[in-house]
């Protein structure tokens, strides 16, 4: 039977659990308790502040450094991605801190403000903050949900694939308006020269190709009046085979590339605004402590 | 009548070259001869620039032609040149159909042209230069060829390529590239896919005959063969077309018949034997030689010696030491008692029981590849769940087995003369007990290529294993306190069979009751729930299957099926039983064990009572693995695709941590449910890519990797060999700017595998020649933290799971 014990095996991740459900939920429940703790302190602290709460006193420092230390620390992710060390590190167990730890500063950063908003650096800082933690929770819904929907669409096609079956699709086009007159042949040479498969970010996004080269030649070539011979007849019907299924190809391919569009999509937000957050982090530290 | 030569050497490959310049050297009267118009076919026949190494690195070259590691033209013209200077009496387009007479006047007959006269004949005709040729009637018309050199030379012809492996695809391909040349290409496959030619290829072809450039005739065979027409029979029936011309590509093999009929004798029937040779290379025809990748040796350092070797033999020179000898010298050194080679050559042949019927040049060739060591007492050969897969035979002294994990005190002896590892060897598992030297010992260790070639050559080493091991895994299954003694009746009738994937070995409701064991692979138990077979676990190597019918005396309840290629010992069941009556203690170990598994039995036909599609769902996930190859694998990355994002932060990863190349490919391969089986190393029990390594390049690590070391010389045997496709074969990118250049001012090109672009622009900046070896998953072996594919995703989307641990049944939960 298979041995047990004595393994010199190293750690392997067999766990078969999502960045959400990560070790039952571990960063959640410490988010949580969190959480917890600091609305607790603040509303038993706040009883007795002189001032109203605000920043400046020795709670809103506290927040202020604990939400500030994980501000740096969670936008961390984007290099312990990027650097694969040997070590034993997961970045799941990452991903997972990051979006329960993320979530809890909405929490533990507005507490810091006292509720005092206005038309400032701070509250500048605080709003980039939300917005990042609004297109990261966006994020969290986008790979709860679209992997299904992603491999759905591909089924066991891969990207290289779809993109060959197009080229063979083309090699296919050509070959077959050999026979055709010129008229036609204009029709085919647009589809192959003009059809734009992805487009802009916004395009794929969208999933607008009202405008699609193929979808234009298609219509054209129903279109045309009837041809002169048999030869060019059986052509005619080749070629408008062959772009039907082009055409099911591309929508294939571009829905594919709509749905990694979504995915990406709130990164488009995130990232920037964590940039600008950064940045507005460091003028509201610095004006604060210049203006004290 | 012609001039008598005192050696004829044919086949101008590597060994015959080599032969024939030093022949010319010493002035020896010598013909060469070459089938082709060229010298060395199989290395001529290379793709254009290949890069050639020269393996392996501690063997001396001794040969009067130069050869070291470069390019394929370069090293034809070097030969080309040593061959020349030599002045070697070289014959092209000399084909040998037949070899008569004896030592001293052999007649040696060409397909064309007068017979040749020689003394001696040295055979180094390869293995590579035989084709399978057709059969049918008109076979032998000269517009039948077997090999394509320029597709280009052929214009407005019908043409017919035969079968559908890797050459047929690729000639018939090259053939119809240019449209311009107007042919009309036919392939002619004998089956209805294409099993043995790469995806790429079959996808070629296939969107080729959509597209009408080529007409692919599936479970097609030729008929006849007559000038311009070929006639084809087709499940339809027969039907002739027009054809000028037919490319036949069926394969090759050694060419068997020819050198029997030269009276030479083989190893054994087994279709990879090679003859039987004396030290001299002599085969058992007294003045044919024979030396090269026909007597077993396929690197060329080796065969370019052994040419050298066989002229001094032939010219008298029986003294000369072969070139290996300061290789077994230096292997040899440490060892006590100072016996010179060729006597621990003897020493070992005679005393370890399986080298008894090697022969010395054989036990030569055997030692290069094996390791002789010396053990004081209590020193471990090896230990308890140790990755392992060869096999010692102890030569002096003896060790003693720690059977029982948690009292190293209790041992059982293996004496002098015996094996031991064998179940390593045969069912690839992990060591299953510590072995020490009881005594001081010397031990010859055995890598698992070699002892299988052993096997394969010497049947008498191959019957002594398979019993030992039977014997040992017998007692190692049912423990229980049992001797060799005690199982000796049961032994006696049991029976080795080899099982094919998907052959059952038990069938459900069948009247049968013997007891199997598993030796190598791994079986499947399927019962019948409602007309339809579920999936109920997985029996790995070492384990057995079938007592619940022999104990009960009942028909089979579930049916028990071969996932891979497997080995089974089937041990008939009244010698059991009355094994079980005499031993209580192992009668009650086998009911226990059978509880257990009635209870499993009987949880799954509850749960299907309940919720039927979830059983239903396991079964046919698990059915969906073992298909992938699971059932063979050790370790495989699978990744869930409802968690997946496509980041491709794996591949980033694996690149990163490898060279700069990624050896997986997330999204290629087959997906089932949500289950997605990457393109990705499985480390197999019995990994296909092993066997065939010319360097023996292919090892398992300690951890159960199956790695790819720095001797590889690119050949790709085993790319083609992996049925999986995760070998490719690549050339390390050159080394990228540090990250945080990149992160900060764009530098370079980022992480993950750089683009081919950047690659050859940075290869070109740094210049020099790099050639493309193997590359494949190593499970990131070394790596403290485990495979940084699994540790990098960020959805928890990649695991890595071994078969046992993923189809148990307590997942059955985990898929409602």
């Amino acid at each position: 039977m298979s041995q047990v014990g004595g393994h010199t095996e190293r750690v392997r991740h067999r766990t078969h659990e999502g960045f959400l459900r990560h070790r039952s939920f571990f960063w959640a429940q410490v988010a949580t308790a969190l959480c917890v703790v600091v609305v607790g302190v603040y509303f038993f602290v706040a009883r007795d502040l002189a001032e109203p709460p605000n920043g400046g006193s020795w709670l809103g420092y506290l927040l202020g450094t604990m939400s500030a230390g994980l501000i740096v620390w969670l936008a961390c992710l984007g290099v312990r991605k990027r650097v694969i060390t040997a070590g034993h590190y997961s970045l799941k167990a990452w991903v997972s801190a990051h979006v329960y730890l993320g979530l809890s500063l909405t929490i533990l950063a507005t507490l810091h403000t006292g509720f005092q908003f206005g038309w400032n650096i701070h509250t500048l800082a605080y709003v980039l903050m939300m917005a990042v933690i609004v297109s990261g929770a966006l994020g969290v819904w986008a790979y709860a949900t679209l992997p299904q929907r992603l491999h759905g669409n591909r089924g066991e096609t891969t990207r290289r694939q779809m993109l060959d079956t197009i080229g063979s699709l083309d090699a296919q086009l050509h070959e077959a308006a050999q026979p055709l007159d010129r008229a036609a042949a204009d029709v085919v040479r647009l589809s192959i020269e003009q059809t734009d498969l992805g487009g802009s970010f916004w395009k794929r996004l969208t999933q607008s190709y009202g405008d699609c080269a193929n979808r234009r030649a298609l219509a054209r070539l129903r279109a045309l009046p009837a041809p002169g011979s048999a030869v060019q007849a059986e052509a005619l019907t080749k070629v408008e085979s062959l772009m039907q299924q082009k055409a099911d190809a591309l929508s294939l391919a571009r829905r594919q590339m709509g749905i990694t569009a979504l995915l990406e999509a709130w990164l488009f937000v995130h990232i920037p605004a964590t940039f600008a957050l950064l940045a507005a982090l460091i003028a509201h530290i610095v004006s604060v402590f210049a203006y004290w | 009548m012609s001039e008598l030569y005192k050696v004829a050497i044919i086949g101008s490959g590597p060994a015959g070259m080599s032969a024939a310049a030093h022949a010319a050297r010493k002035g020896l009267s010598h013909v060469l001869l070459e089938k082709t118009d060229h010298l060395s076919d199989t290395i001529f026949r290379y793709q254009k620039g290949k890069h050639v190494m020269a393996t392996p690195a501690v063997l001396v070259l001794r040969a009067d032609c130069q050869f070291e590691a470069g390019k394929r033209e370069k090293i034809l013209d070097q030969w080309n040149t040593d061959v020349k200077a030599a002045g070697v009496n070289v014959k092209f387009n000399a084909e040998v159909k037949a070899i008569t007479g004896e030592k001293g006047a052999f007649t040696i007959e060409l397909t064309r042209g007068e017979p040749i006269r020689a003394e001696n004949i040295v055979l180094a005709i390869g293995t590579q230069g035989n084709p399978n040729r057709m059969r049918c009637e008109g076979a032998n018309l000269p517009h039948v060829q077997y090999q394509l050199d320029d597709p280009g030379e052929y214009t407005d012809e019908h043409i017919t390529v035969i079968g559908g492996g890797d050459a047929g695809i690729e000639n018939a391909m090259g053939l119809i590239a240019d449209a311009g040349q107007n042919n009309s290409v036919t392939l002619l496959n004998r089956g209805a896919d294409f099993p043995t030619a790469k995806k790429p290829n079959v996808d070629g072809l296939l969107a080729a005959r959509d597209a009408g450039r080529i007409k692919v005739m599936a479970e097609t065979q030729a008929a006849l063969i007559e000038d311009g027409w070929l006639t084809v029979d087709t499940p339809q029936g027969q039907t002739r077309y027009r054809c000028d011309r037919i490319i036949a590509r069926m394969g090759a093999a050694p060419p068997r018949a020819f050198i029997e009929s030269c009276g030479i004798t083989f190893a054994s029937p087994d279709r990879t034997a090679f003859p039987i040779l004396s030290p001299t290379f002599e085969s058992t025809k007294p003045g044919i030689y024979v030396i090269g990748a026909l007597a077993g040796y396929p690197l060329i350092k080796h065969c370019m010696n052994q040419g050298y070797d066989v002229v001094e033999f032939i010219s008298g020179n029986t003294a000369l030491e072969p070139a290996d000898e300061p290789l077994l010298v230096a292997k040899l050194k440490a060892l006590p008692g100072s016996r010179s080679v060729s006597d621990w050559l003897e020493f070992l042949r005679s005393r370890v029981e399986i080298l008894n019927g090697l022969s010395p040049l054989q036990m030569r060739e055997f030692l290069l590849d094996s390791e002789v060591r010396a053990y004081r007492p209590g020193d471990a050969v090896f230990i308890r769940n140790e990755q392992g897969s060869s096999l010692f035979g102890i030569a002096d002294g003896s060790v003693k087995v720690e059977v029982d994990p948690s009292n190293p005190n209790i041992t059982v002896p293996i004496g002098e003369g015996s094996i031991f590892g064998e179940v390593g060897l045969i069912s690839g598992r992990k060591r299953g007990a510590t072995i020490r030297a009881a005594e001081p010992t010397i031990c010859v260790e055995i890598p698992r290529m070699a002892a299988l070639k052993l096997m394969s050559q010497v049947p008498q080493a191959r019957e002594t294993v398979n019993r030992i091991t039977t014997e040992r895994q017998v007692l190692q299954i049912f423990k229980s306190g049992l001797t060799p003694a005690d199982i000796q009746e049961v032994l006696a009738t049991s029976e080795v069979i080899e099982v094919r994937p998907g052959e059952p070995i038990i069938k459900e409701g069948d009247i049968s009751d013997d007891l199997y064991i598993i030796r190598s692979g791994s079986m499947i138990v399927e019962k019948d729930l409602g007309g339809k077979p579920v999936f109920m676990s997985y029996v790995p190597a070492g384990s057995y299957s079938g007592e619940m019918a022999m104990i009960e005396r009942a028909p089979r309840v579930a049916t028990v099926k071969a996932a891979i290629r497997s080995t089974v010992v089937k041990l008939p069941a009244d010698p059991f039983r009355r094994l079980l009556s005499r031993k209580p203690e192992l009668a009650k170990r086998m009911y226990d064990e059978m509880r257990a598994r009635k209870e499993v039995n009987e949880f799954i036909e509850s749960q299907k009572e309940q919720f039927g599609g979830a059983v239903d769902m396991y079964s046919s996930v698990a059915n969906f693995l073992i298909k992938q190859g699971i059932g063979e694998a050790t370790d495989v990355l699978l990744i869930d695709e409802s968690l997946c994002v496509g980041c491709d932060n794996c591949e980033r990863a694996c690149a990163d941590s490898h060279d700069g190349l990624s050896r997986l490919n997330r999204e290629a391969g087959t997906t089932f449910a949500n289950i997605h089986v990457p393109t990705s190393c499985r480390h197999c029990e019995h990994p296909h890519c092993m066997s065939d390594c010319p360097p023996n390049a292919i090892r398992r690590g300690p951890d159960g990797e199956v790695f790819i070391n720095e001797t590889c010389i690119g050949c790709g045997n085993c790319q083609r060999a992996c049925p999986y496709g995760v070998i490719q074969m690549d050339k390390p990118p050159p080394k990228k700017p540090p990250l945080w250049e990149w992160m900060l001012f764009g530098k370079g090109p980022g992480p993950g595998q750089p683009s081919y672009e950047w690659r050859k622009k940075a290869a070109k900046a740094e210049g020099g020649e790099s050639p493309k070896l193997a590359i494949k998953c190593d499970m990131c072996s070394g790596k403290a933290g485990g495979p940084a594919c699994v540790r990098a995703c960020p959805t928890g989307a990649a695991i890595r799971v071994s078969p046992d641990a993923f189809l148990s049944v307590a997942r059955i939960e985990k898929v409602t």
